[in-house]
C-alpha cells in the first residue's frame, strides 16, 4: 500500500475542511491508515489555511513536510504559490484558477502576482499542474459552494480509490439535500480528466 | 465500527463510553469541538458555562454529587479555572472528574503558548497526554478510572495537532456507570484551614502512590529498537519522533505527570544517547535531569513554537530537506480578516476616525488591530479590555479617559467583563465600554452563550438583558446602537466619551455568518459616478478591491451589507442587479 501525502490549501471559509473529510473517509473505506490535520479558529476568518492528509499502511505524524506532498489541492492560486515548496518533485498540483485578494493587495500595498498558473507550470512541470476554473463550473451548477467537489472530482482521477467509494464518502459527508448538486460537481471534475 | 475522528471528537466519544453524565466548558480553540460533540449524546447533560471557572465548579459539584463529569477548556482557560483546580485537588472526587485542557503551541488561535503541564505539577494532579485520536478516547476512559481509584481530578492535555487531527478510532459501548452515593463529608469537601491541612497530607500520599502507578501503568511503554538512541517523548512529539527516527528506542509517555521515575532510569541505562523530545518548555527534560540522568533536548530544540518531523531530522540528525519546487516570487501574506458584512467593521472604522485609544479583548474583533482598521491598542486576556481602560484612566486622568474606549464581545463580557465594569462604577471611573453584541460566540465557530438565548443543545434559554444588567450595577448611561449606522454610532461614541460618568454602548448586530442573516445581494461600483477617492477602502472589506485605476467589488464575496454605501459621498455604489436590469 503506497503512502500518499497531500495538502489542501486555500482561504479560510472556502470549504477545505469538508474536502479533507471526504478524502479521509474515502481512504478509511479503502482500508488505508489515514490521518488528517486541520486548522480551526482564527485563521478560518479569511486567512491562509492548510489541511494535511496522509494515508498509507502506517502513518505517524499527521503533518506533511516541505517537499513531501504527492498532491497539492489549491482552492486559490496565490495559495498554490505560497505552499508550492511542499510539493515533491514529480508531484501533482490541482489548482482552482480563482483569485481572492489578500488584505495587503486589497489596500494596494502589495501586488497580486501575475501569471501564477504559468509560473507554477514552469516550476513543477507543465503536465503536473491541473488548473480549472471550479468557481465558474460551480456557478453553472447553481451553487458556488460546490467548488470543492469539482476539485475532489479531479483528485479522484489521481487516486487509487474507486469512484463508488468517493460517492459513498460524499454522501456521508454532505447534508442529504445538497448531495445531488455535490455529486454533479464531482462528476464534472471527474469528467475533466 | 471504525470511524475517522478528530481528536476532540474522540475525547467526546471517550467521555460517552466512560459513562459521563455531566459535561461543561467554555468554548476556546483548540478545545471547542470536545463539548460540541458531547452535546450530541442525549445521555449526557452538556452546557456552555459563562467561563472556565464556573464550568469547572459545575463539574466539581456534579462529581461530588456522584456523577462522572468532564470539563473542557483551552490552555488560557485553565488560568481562569485555576482557583477551583488547586483546591479540588485537595477535596478529591466522588464520581470521576476529568479536566481536558488543549494547549496551542505555535499559537494558531491564541494569545500565548503557555505549557499547561506545569499546572499538573503545581496543583498535584495527575496528567495524561494522548498521541492520536484512538488514545484520546482510551486515555479519557483511563483518566476516569484513575480519578476514582486515586480520589483526585485528572487532567488530560491535548495540543492543537492532536485536538484537530483526524485518525481512526474503533468505537465501543457506553459503560453502565450509575451515580455514586452522595455522602455529606465536611472533612473532605469543606476546605477551611483545619480540614485542608489534613487533606494536604492525603494529597502528598496520593502523589506518591501515583508515582508508583506511573511506573507500572501501561500508559507508559518502552518500544525497543536500536539502542544507540533512546527517546523519551509524549503526545504529538512522539509522532514526529517516530517518523524522524525509524529505528530508535522509545519511552512513550501517556502519563506525563507524575513521570515514571524507575522506568526512566531503566530506559536511560539501556541506551547510549538519550533525547527528551517535547514541545514548549523543559517539563519532562528537567524532571529527567533531576534524576541525575544526562539528556539532550532543549539545548538543541526550541522552546518556542511547534516541533516537526523535518525540524527533528535537521537539528538532531543533521538531515536538511531536499530541494523541491520553490519560488522566488514575492507572495503577499494573507492574514485573517473580518468577514464581508461583519458588524464589527463599522465600529473600528469609527474608532479609528476618532483617533481613540482602544483597549481590546479576545474574539473575532481582535482583528480590528490589523490594517487598514488598525484601531486597537491592547489585547491581553478575556475581559481585560475593561479593567485596562479603567487602569489607564487612573494612571493618566480623566482627560485621557475621554479619548479611550474598551471594546469587548458579548460572550467575552459575560465570561469576565462584568466584574471589570462593576469596578469602574464602584471606583468612580468614567470609562466608556462598547459591547459588540453579535448574538453569538463568533471566533470559535458559533457557540451559544447567555446573551444569545439558546443552550448548547439549541433549546431556548433566558437571555441576559445587558441594558438592565448595566443599570443594576449603577451605570446610568446605556446606549444601544446599530454599528451599520456609522454616523449615528460616531455621534453616540462622541457623547459618551465626553461625559463625566461611566457609560455602556451596546453595538447590536448579529454576526453576518449566522443563519437567518440576509442581505440584499451583491453591490457594484458605478464607474461613471466613482471618483476613486478610496474612502471605501478604509473599512478593510475583503470584497472591495483596489485595482489601481479603479475600485471593484468582488460579487462572490459581497453580500450587500451596505456599509461602504454609507461612506461613499458620490453615491457610486449600487446594487449589482440594477445595472443588469438597465441592460
Amino acid at each position: 500500500m503506497k503512502n500518499v501525502n497531500m495538502i489542501i490549501v486555500g482561504v479560510g471559509g472556502q470549504g477545505t475542511l469538508l474536502t479533507s473529510k471526504i478524502i479521509g473517509n474515502a481512504a478509511l473505506k479503502e482500508s488505508y491508515h489515514v490521518k488528517v490535520s486541520e486548522v480551526h479558529g482564527m485563521s478560518q476568518r479569511g486567512g491562509s489555511v492548510i489541511t494535511y492528509v496522509k494515508l498509507g499502511s502506517s502513518v505517524d505524524s499527521p503533518l506533511v513536510e516541505k517537499n513531501e506532498a504527492d498532491i497539492i489541492i489549491a482552492f486559490e492560486k496565490l495559495e498554490a504559490l505560497r505552499w508550492i515548496e511542499y510539493l515533491k518533485k514529480g508531484g501533482s498540483l490541482v489548482v482552482n484558477d480563482q483569485q481572492i485578494n489578500p488584505m495587503p493587495v486589497i489596500t494596494g500595498r502589495e501586488k497580486y502576482p501575475d501569471n501564477i498558473i504559468e509560473k507554477l507550470r514552469h516550476m513543477c512541470g507543465y503536465e503536473k499542474v491541473i488548473a480549472v476554473d471550479a468557481l465558474k463550473i460551480a456557478k453553472e451548477l447553481g451553487n458556488t459552494r460546490v467548488v470543492n467537489l469539482v476539485l475532489v472530482g479531479i483528485l479522484a482521477r489521481l487516486m487509487p480509490f474507486s469512484k463508488e467509494i468517493w460517492l459513498e464518502s460524499i454522501k456521508e459527508s454532505v447534508p442529504t439535500k445538497y448531495y445531488d448538486v455535490n455529486k454533479k460537481a464531482f462528476e464534472v471534475g471527474f469528467g475533466l480528466m | 465500527m471504525k470511524k475517522l475522528m478528530l481528536g476532540n471528537e474522540a475525547v467526546a466519544r471517550g467521555a460517552y463510553e466512560a459513562g459521563v453524565m455531566v459535561a461543561t466548558a467554555y468554548p476556546g480553540t483548540p478545545s471547542t469541538e470536545i463539548t460540541e460533540n458531547i452535546a450530541k449524546y442525549d445521555d449526557i447533560y452538556a452546557e456552555w458555562s459563562p467561563n472556565e471557572k464556573v464550568a469547572l465548579e459545575v463539574a466539581i459539584g456534579a462529581s461530588i454529587a456522584g456523577a462522572r463529569s468532564i470539563c473542557s477548556m483551552k490552555h488560557v482557560g485553565l488560568n481562569v479555572a485555576a482557583d477551583p483546580l488547586f483546591t479540588v485537588s485537595y477535596t478529591g472526587v466522588n464520581g470521576g472528574l476529568v479536566i481536558m485542557v488543549a494547549d496551542d503551541p505555535g499559537m494558531h488561535s491564541s494569545q500565548n503558548e503557555q505549557d499547561s503541564r506545569f499546572y499538573a505539577m503545581a496543583a498535584n494532579v495527575p496528567m495524561l497526554e494522548p498521541a492520536d485520536s484512538t488514545e484520546c478516547k482510551e486515555l479519557v476512559k483511563e483518566a476516569f478510572r484513575i480519578s476514582e481509584e486515586f480520589d483526585c481530578p485528572v487532567i488530560v492535555r491535548l495540543t492543537t495537532r492532536i485536538a484537530h487531527s483526524r485518525s481512526i478510532v474503533e468505537l465501543g459501548e457506553r459503560e453502565d456507570i450509575s451515580l455514586r452515593e452522595y455522602r455529606k463529608d465536611p472533612g473532605k469537601y469543606v476546605m477551611m484551614p483545619a480540614m485542608a491541612r489534613a487533606r494536604h497530607v492525603e494529597v502528598e500520599k496520593r502523589m506518591k502512590r501515583l508515582g508508583d502507578f506511573s511506573n507500572q501503568a501501561t500508559l507508559n511503554r518502552i518500544e525497543w529498537g536500536n539502542r544507540d538512541i533512546g527517546i523519551i517523548t509524549s503526545g504529538i512529539a512522539y509522532q514526529y519522533s517516530r517518523e524522524a527516527f525509524k529505528d530508535a528506542s522509545f519511552l512513550k509517555l501517556g502519563m506525563v505527570y507524575p513521570i515514571p521515575e524507575d522506568l526512566i532510569r531503566e530506559f536511560a541505562a539501556e541506551v547510549e544517547t538519550l533525547y527528551v523530545i517535547e514541545e514548549l518548555a523543559l517539563f519532562l527534560e528537567n524532571q529527567v535531569k533531576q534524576l541525575g540522568i544526562k539528556v539532550t533536548g532543549k539545548d538543541v530544540l526550541p522552546v518556542v513554537g511547534e516541533l516537526s518531523t523535518g525540524m527533528l531530522k535537521e537539528k538532531l540528525l543533521g538531515q536538511g530537506p531536499e530541494p523541491g519546487c520553490s519560488t522566488e516570487e514575492k507572495v503577499p501574506v494573507r492574514p485573517p480578516v473580518m468577514c464581508p458584512g461583519c458588524p464589527h467593521r463599522g465600529v473600528f472604522y469609527v474608532l479609528k476616525q476618532m483617533k481613540l485609544t482602544v483597549t481590546g479583548d479576545i474574539g473575532c474583533y481582535t482583528l480590528g488591530a490589523l490594517p487598514p482598521l488598525g484601531s486597537m491598542d491592547t489585547c491581553v486576556c478575556m475581559g481585560a479590555s475593561i479593567g485596562m481602560a479603567h487602569g489607564m484612566e487612573k494612571a493618566r486622568g480623566r482627560e485621557f479617559a475621554s479619548k479611550t474606549v474598551a471594546v469587548i464581545g458579548d460572550s467575552t463580557f459575560i465570561h469576565s467583563g462584568i466584574t471589570g465594569l462593576i469596578d469602574i462604577v464602584y471606583n468612580n471611573g468614567t470609562s466608556t465600554v462598547i459591547i459588540l453584541d453579535n448574538s453569538i460566540t463568533g471566533m470559535t465557530g458559533h457557540q451559544h452563550n447567555p446573551v444569545s438565548g439558546y443552550t448548547i443543545k439549541g433549546e431556548p434559554a433566558k437571555q441576559v438583558d445587558l441594558v438592565k444588567l448595566a443599570q443594576a450595577i449603577g451605570i446610568e448611561r446605556v446606549r444601544v446602537v446599530d454599528p451599520y449606522d456609522i454616523n449615528e454610532f460616531e455621534k453616540v461614541v462622541k457623547e459618551e466619551v465626553s461625559v463625566d460618568e461611566p457609560s455602556l454602548i451596546i453595538s447590536k448586530r448579529p454576526c453576518a455568518l449566522l443563519k437567518g442573516v440576509k442581505f440584499e445581494g451583491p453591490l457594484r461600483i458605478n464607474k461613471e459616478k466613482c471618483k476613486i477617492c478610496r474612502i471605501c477602502m478604509r473599512i478593510g472589506c475583503p470584497a472591495l478591491v483596489d485595482k489601481g485605476s479603479h475600485i471593484e467589488i468582488n460579487e462572490t464575496l459581497c453580500g450587500g451589507c451596505g456599509l461602504c454605501t454609507r461612506l461613499c459621498r458620490f453615491d457610486a455604489i449600487e446594487k449589482a442587479g440594477d445595472l443588469n436590469e438597465k441592460c
